[in-house]
């Protein structure tokens, strides 16, 4: 059924090899998606009208655009705009990281308006600054509820990185491919085998933070 | 950007756009029969299929659908199961949606508070009125935020067909790019038909989400 | 009078925990029985036993036909209006015609003083309301015996009155009830007998004179001792 065709040479290390790019995107892209998101999710408690204008566009061209599209924005339309070439892997991080950071942005606004108003009023009423009252009462409180959607976030950013193989980027789903392609004529079944292993590698990679998050959100709430 | 090619695009892209619509919301009707049916396996705790659905849902959640695709599309023929491009799409995006519909449905029905179960068995209701009458339509309310979710999730993942050849938005895009290098026009178009398929579900679901709220726990009236 | 409840040598246990210890009590019809006791108590088990939404270890529980419940939380059914509240059971249950009942529920809100609010979801109403459409809901099913859940215990104070007036009221129509409160001054006023319950066993059967002017045991009068802190300072 294909299996063999895993443990030739060194298939196997070269699939785990592409595994690990995606892995390698995934965590840089959530990195930046949890501090940038930090940041933004703030800002968008204020209720400036601008401010607030800016960040519901900013979040419903996330919530309906699919990642694949903006992959191909910023990949070809920046060498088209700027007629320079942008490396995949750069693109991927800025879109992973775009998309990220809305999502995280979202969760920290959510958490931060789920405060009621009368912490930050006795905060007050105690003579707290208001970076006081973020860092002494706010953000203590919220941090619990934010971990496991953090995590969370980097099991769904793991899945999304599956996409970059269309913008040629070498990942496991890519040397997935070139492996049954080289065995075609040896292992004529090796499509199913290979991707059997690519699907279980994914599981592998995403499952246990997820049963984490989980079990924290259980913990703490 | 060159209008001429936009309009000489038009027809083409919404070729690919009907298709596209149509296979991703096949896919969604099929993730809803998924999920309700995987939902209420796991809430009436029906021994083994409650085992086979945990199963399912936890490899479905945790793999990204292109995976999936080229496991069916490309891998399960050697078993003998053949099946199109477009029968592989909806059934994949059915299979991956079947998974968070069902978390989705299950967790509004855990959210229906047991004593309104009693509330029910003291006026004499049926386990099976109560489910119906009682359980499900709070159910239903309580989950309609993540399933509103779900299925923009899934009409969004429907960019993903391209992988197994199928002639969607994604694949006319980048097939027009590679033959003619019309990157702004075709972008332009491609952004523009997923705002077609995707802003209105959005709108909907806000609106519907908003009812929802505030019919179940919404404010009191102006009569008290 | 005619007995319309019987309890014998009722036990209920959670795991190692007696919750209720070998109860009897009888009920005859049309009486108005008020059970208090420190929380935790088993008071509200008690009704829950009777009511059969608990099972039991030990005893038998006869009821001479059905009972109905009112809970603390109301429990109204959110996604449904106030008359489709009061209708669900008559006309699935009971196989009522649906015009009926619905000319019952509404005399039976006019009475309550709900009329204006038939048509409302339960989120549109107040505690007191709601608790008042709770018992409405009770009530249209005829039942003979009617179980009271600290049905003011989470009511806001203004609120409490209404409600109170309303079992009040059922109480003049010779109705048989079982409630279990707080309210000391109620629970005087609308007692035909008054059961003290601790540690899950009955340590007053007695009269609402008797209990509340003269208790005989020394944890009835430690108990109400704790209502009088105003009367202290």
């Amino acid at each position: 059924m294909g299996f063999e065709v895993i443990f030739k040479g060194k298939n196997f290390i070269r699939l785990l090899e592409g595994l690990g790019v995606a892995l390698k995107i995934s965590l840089v892209s959530v990195i930046i998606s949890i501090v940038l998101g930090m940041i933004v999710g703030m800002i968008m408690t204020l209720k400036n009208p601008v401010i607030r204008a800016v960040s519901r566009i900013y979040l419903e061209i996330v919530r309906i655009m699919p990642q694949m599209v903006l992959l191909f924005i910023v990949f070809f339309g920046f060498t088209k705009m700027t007629g320079r070439n942008i490396s995949a892997e750069l693109s991927s991080v800025i879109v992973f990281s775009f998309w990220g950071t809305a999502e995280m942005a979202d969760l920290v606004r959510g958490c931060l308006t789920s405060i009621p108003k009368i912490q930050y009023e006795s905060s007050k009423a105690l003579g707290l600054s208001r970076l006081q009252t973020y860092v002494y009462v706010i953000i203590p409180q919220i941090i619990r509820r934010l971990i496991p959607l953090s995590i969370n976030l980097i099991t769904r950013m793991i899945k999304t990185t599956s996409l970059i193989m269309m913008i040629g980027i070498v990942e496991v789903l890519k040397v997935g491919q070139q492996i049954i392609e080289a065995n075609r004529k040896s292992s004529p079944h090796a499509a199913f085998g290979v991707f059997a292993v690519v699907f279980l590698l994914y599981f592998l990679a995403c499952w246990p933070i997820s049963r984490l998050a989980g079990y924290l959100e259980r913990k703490w709430t | 950007m060159d209008t001429g090619v936009i309009t000489s695009y038009i027809p083409i892209f919404a070729k690919a756009f009907l298709l596209t619509l149509k296979i991703g919301w096949i896919g969604v009707a099929l993730a809803f029969v998924t999920g309700i049916a995987g939902a209420f396996t796991l809430y009436f705790k029906i021994p083994l299929l409650s085992a086979a659905v945990k199963c399912y849902v936890e490899l479905f959640r945790n793999t990204p659908l292109l995976v999936q695709l080229f496991f069916i599309y490309y891998g399960l023929p050697v078993l003998g199961f053949k099946i199109s491009a477009e029968v592989c799409g909806a059934v994949g995006l059915g299979l991956l949606g079947g998974s968070y519909m069902t978390e989705s449905i299950r967790s509004g029905l855990d959210a229906v508070p047991k004593i309104q179960m009693e509330s029910a068995a003291s006026l004499g209701l049926s386990r099976s009125q109560t489910f119906m009458s009682v359980i499900l339509p709070q159910a239903f309310t309580i989950s309609v935020p993540g399933l509103v979710a779900n299925v923009i999730f899934l009409l969004k993942e429907t960019s993903v067909f391209s992988a197994i050849s199928l002639m969607d938005l994604m694949f006319t895009a980048k097939d027009l790019i590679g033959l003619y290098y019309n990157t702004t026009e075709s972008l332009f178009l491609l952004v523009l038909f997923y705002i077609a398929m995707l802003l209105p579900v959005s709108f909907a679901g806000s609106v519907i989400e908003k009812k929802m709220r505030s019919k179940m726990f919404g404010g009191r009236d102006d009569g008290i | 009078m005619d007995e319309i409840l019987k309890i014998e040598h009722l036990t209920k246990k959670y795991d190692d925990i007696t919750v209720l210890n070998d109860i009897s009590l009888t009920v005859k019809k049309g009486e108005v029985l008020v059970i208090v006791g420190p929380s935790g108590c088993g008071k509200s088990t008690l009704l829950r036993c009777i009511n059969n939404l608990e099972d039991i270890q030990d005893g038998k529980v006869n009821i001479e036909g059905k009972t109905g419940m009112v809970f603390q939380s109301y429990e109204l059914f959110p996604h449904m209006t106030v008359l489709q509240n009061l209708m669900l059971a008559p006309v699935k249950v009971q196989k009522r015609k649906k015009d009926e009942v619905k000319k019952e529920a509404e005399q039976l809100l006019e009475r309550v003083g709900l009329s204006s609010k038939k048509d409302n979801y339960p989120a549109q109403l107040s505690g007191g309301q709601k608790q008042r459409v709770a018992i409405v809901r009770a009530l249209i099913m005829h039942p003979e015996v009617l179980l009271f859940d600290e049905v003011t215990a989470a009511l806001d104070p203004e609120m409490v009155r209404e409600v109170l007036d309303v079992i009040l009221d059922l109480a003049k129509q010779d109705k048989t009830m079982l409630i279990v409160t707080h309210e000391m001054a109620f629970a005087r006023a609308i007692a035909d007998r008054v059961i003290f319950l601790e540690g899950g066993s009955i340590i007053e059967d007695t009269t609402p004179a008797e209990f509340f002017d003269a208790p005989r045991s020394e944890r009835a009068k430690s108990f109400l001792r704790t209502f009088e802190f105003e009367k202290v300072h």
